[in-house]
């Protein structure tokens, strides 16, 4: 590598051949030289700002501006197609706060992200600590746990939709077998029942993040120094007691930084109740046929995107925007707190 | 960040250090037997998504659930072609996919490789605002993000998923630690020396240092922009779509067919399972070496 490019510059600088190394250093031409000087300067100088440019420009362009401009919209009357219909101030903010079709997302957004993120996380925990053991075939197992995570959430979203279906649905079968749904109500509606779907949506976002969040746990254990356990084993603890007076508390960076992320994702919740009922609410993003399942990124949909109400839908993404960032604040002292332990 | 300072070449010696650590369990019956059952309920939902896109829909009603692959398969999969714009929305997730796991390689580590060795004023300002993006939920911006695709005539068209995907923090920090790791500052400096630019040092001694790395990454890029939906739903709708948009217009019909739609499914499905399969080391080794870095 080196050499190579050393050969390019030797060109550069005489059109000869570089007879030697040591020449160039001794006998450099003046003029060239200060110019050149000053060229590296320059280099120097402007060309990292260059290399992290594209990031920053193209971040400010489709990150920082549409979310900073949903604001602007909110206080605002504003059509999808027609644009800006008149200033309304804070009103789209004051009809969101008597709206009940609000609230009832509210409730089902932290509904569903609580029915998720808590058995998620410690699941995780669990499959981590089993993980890491002198396992045969390591690879398969820890590859095998992370296939959820990388199939199509759509492809996911309609697997799902047909294994709660009510009428042919392997869950129902499966509770048929124990007797579970055989009586006179007849078997369970998934997609009807507010807490059947919350129940069930919440095992598909479980399933598609649990292996994901286990590799994590994984690696953080794994770099925990071996000398920690063996006082723990001279103290005479037990594996449970260690795995949760010396293991979680020595990877409580990690265990925030999931708390954190599944808070960002979990409550922007979108493509798993989307399709969920397609057939009832795919176009309209409801989140079935009585909002019983209607997440507020849903309903952020449902207002901008089928209504066409951009000032309405702004006020919704705004307040939830608030919502993500006073939750991770509050997640991240929470957890902080329940992990350093007693 | 300091508590793990090896490259990302699989060090061995710490690997076997580790296997004859007496505090590492071997693993009973019962670890297994978990084990198993947590494999069994990753892989069976495509299991049964194959089983139903091979099967006839009538077979779906019966009482007891077919649990093995019928002989429908093809012709499924024929309709599904037929009954929406697959053919088009593969190729287009192709493209998409291809764009963004490759802009997001080009431009993280160029990044990367100034915040991880080059000294300039405001560095480490810029690299604390990129991580604070990351917790950013950029997707809330979504309704003016569709207006300004709008106004630049984007609409329905590709280059208006591709662009604002083209870069994330997640891959600057990413690449960081990977010249980091990989690129000692004395070749840097001795490149400089003997008179190299800043981009022929990234050309000639970053690239060719940092390639594992970037093609992990390359990989979680691509599956990411693979299996993106609601910018796509919004932005590209069913006549320009890409996979998960069409695999959604076939859920939308007056009724359910589930042959068709688990056919679909189990097609978008198979590309993303296939790069997996090839490079699933990789893949769980870049997640794992991630999560101790951040």
């Amino acid at each position: 590598m080196k050499v190579e490019v050393r050969d390019g510059a030797g060109r550069h600088r005489g059109g000869e051949p570089p007879v030697s190394e040591r020449r160039s250093a001794d006998q450099p031409p003046r003029r060239s030289s200060a110019f050149r000087n000053r060229l590296a300067n320059w280099d120097l100088k402007s060309t990292p700002y260059l290399m992290v440019l594209p990031f920053f420009a193209l971040f400010a362009v489709f990150g920082l501006y549409p979310l900073a401009y949903t604001f602007w919209v909110s206080l605002h009357d504003w059509h999808l197609i027609n644009g800006d219909q008149g200033w309304v101030g804070f009103d789209n903010y004051t009809e969101l706060f008597t709206d009940e079709n609000f609230w009832n997302a509210l409730f089902n957004t932290f509904s569903l992200f609580v029915l998720s993120t808590v058995p998620q996380l410690l699941i995780a925990l669990g499959l981590a600590a089993l993980l890491n053991s002198r396992l045969r075939a390591r690879t398969f197992f820890r590859a095998g746990v992370l296939v959820p995570n990388v199939v199509t959430v759509v492809a996911v979203g309609l697997v799902f939709a047909q294994i709660f279906g009510r009428d042919f649905g392997i869950v129902n079968w499966l509770l048929s077998l124990v007797g579970i749904g055989t009586g006179e109500d007849g078997p369970i509606n998934w997609q009807a029942d507010r807490w059947a779907s919350h129940l069930a949506i919440a095992v598909i976002v479980t399933w598609r993040w649990t292996g994901y969040n286990a590799l994590i746990y994984l690696a953080a254990i794994q770099s925990i120094p071996a000398d920690i356990y063996e006082a723990a084993k001279v103290d005479g603890a037990s594996p449970w007691r260690t795995f949760w007076s010396v293991t979680v508390p020595m990877i409580r960076p990690t265990v925030i930084f999931t708390a954190i992320v599944s808070t960002i994702g979990g409550l922007q919740l979108f493509a798993e109740p989307l399709l969920f009922d397609a057939t009832n609410s795919l176009t309209t993003g409801t989140g079935g046929s009585d909002r019983q399942f209607q997440t507020l990124t849903m309903y952020l949909y449902e207002k901008g995107f089928t209504l066409f109400d951009s000032g309405y839908a702004s006020a919704v993404a705004w307040v939830l925007f608030l919502i993500v960032v006073v939750m991770a604040l509050i997640n991240l002292g929470l957890t902080r707190r329940l992990v350093s332990g007693k | 960040m300091t508590s793990l300072t090896t490259p990302v070449a699989p060090p061995a010696a710490p690997t076997n250090r580790r296997r004859t650590t007496p505090g590492l369990r071997r693993p009973g019956p019962l670890s297994y037997l978990i084990l198993a059952a947590v494999l069994l309920a990753s892989f069976f939902p495509m299991y049964w998504s194959f089983v139903v896109a091979s099967s006839d829909n009538s077979v779906i009603g019966e009482a007891t659930p077919p649990l093995v692959p019928g002989g429908h398969l093809v012709e499924n999969i024929q309709r599904v072609f037929d009954s929406s714009e697959f053919a088009l929305a593969l190729q287009n997730s192709l493209i998409v996919s291809t764009s963004v796991a490759f802009g997001n390689v080009l431009f993280a580590s160029l990044a990367g490789f100034a915040f991880a060795k080059l000294r300039f004023k405001g560095r480490n300002a810029l690299l604390v605002t990129v991580i604070a993006t990351m917790m950013v939920p950029t997707q809330l911006g979504i309704i003016p993000l569709y207006m300004l695709v709008g106004e630049l005539g984007w609409s329905a068209k590709l280059q208006a998923v591709i662009l604002p995907a083209l870069v994330s923090a997640f891959s600057v920090f990413w690449m960081r630690q990977a010249v980091e790791e990989n690129v000692p500052t004395e070749l840097i400096d001795a490149a400089r020396a003997d008179g190299c630019s800043l981009l022929r040092v990234y050309w000639h001694v970053v690239v060719p240092a940092i390639r594992p790395a970037a093609a992990v990454l390359a990989v979680f890029m691509f599956m990411g922009a693979w299996n993106d939906f609601f910018w796509p739903l919004v932005v590209l709708g069913p006549e320009n779509p890409t996979v998960p948009v069409a695999l959604s217009t076939l859920a939308s019909g007056y009724f359910t067919d589930y042959s068709l739609m688990l056919a679909g499914a189990t097609l978008a499905t198979v590309p993303v399972l296939v790069i997996f399969g090839l490079l699933a080391k990789q893949i769980v080794g870049g997640i794992m070496q991630g999560a101790v870095k951040g």
